[in-house]
């Protein structure tokens, strides 16, 4: 799957997208979450803090506890600052 | 008759007055519209900035504005809706996005309008960074935005 990055979480990960490839049990954003941060210091500091970071699955807000399964692209980023 | 959105994100400026012609040039099923532009101010938080540069997630941006301008035209009897999201670096004194709505009469074209752009703050998937004199700053989400953006939803 790919991911997509926005705002400070693409600056603090140092990049704007890349393909992945979570093992089975890595099945909610969530945990998608938990598995990047363990990754490497970049991931850590960009999700130190999970509950502000804002998830979409195919250009669709979602949860963290949104299954990933079946996801062609998810996305991370900050609240959203637009309007 | 179905009416159809016109959703534009882009880097170029608009003309407002041209906009809102173009929902009600030539017609006399409407008899309200309301325009909504924002505008970038020239300081945030008491001190002067230099600019705003917006980032935005393009596909996502399109989906998530459409989405909304669907509740919208379901919700309120409109005959016209336009709304355009510029991106890009803008500065003090220029347009960042214009929503207008045209409807019979004017009640449901100002709250649509005011849905819309609640609706935009929170949820259109655009982020702000503001150059100033001490560097750059992404601009941080605000809670009444929140709240302004909670208060349509259907109970």
């Amino acid at each position: 799957m790919k991911l997509k990055y926005f705002a400070w979480v693409r600056e603090r990960i140092g990049k704007a997208e890349e393909t992945v490839e979570p093992p089975a049990e890595v099945r909610t954003v969530a945990d998608l979450i938990g598995w990047l941060t363990a990754r490497d210091d970049a991931y850590a500091y960009a999700f130190e803090k999970p509950t502000v970071i804002r998830a979409a699955i195919d250009h669709a807000h979602v949860k963290q506890d949104a299954a990933i399964i079946g996801a062609r692209e998810i996305a991370f980023f900050p609240p959203m600052t637009g309007g | 008759m179905t009416v159809t959105a016109t959703i534009r994100i882009q880097e170029a400026d608009f003309d407002v007055a041209q906009e809102i012609a173009g929902l009600s040039k030539g017609r006399t099923d409407v008899g309200a519209v309301v325009s909504f532009s924002g505008i970038c101010r020239g300081s945030e938080q008491g001190e002067p900035i230099a600019a705003l540069t917006l980032e935005h997630y393009p596909g996502m941006a399109e989906a998530e504005i459409s989405r909304h301008a669907d509740e919208a035209l379901s919700r309120w009897p409109l005959q016209g809706l336009t709304i355009i999201h510029r991106f890009g670096r803008i500065a003090p004194g220029e347009n960042i996005v214009l929503v207008v709505t045209a409807s019979a009469h004017r009640q449901a074209a100002f709250e649509a309008a005011e849905f819309l752009m609640d609706y935009l703050k929170t949820n259109a998937p655009f982020w702000k960074r503001e150059e100033s004199a001490r560097g750059t700053n992404w601009i941080e989400a605000r809670d009444h935005d929140d709240a302004a953006a909670a208060r349509w939803t259907k109970s």
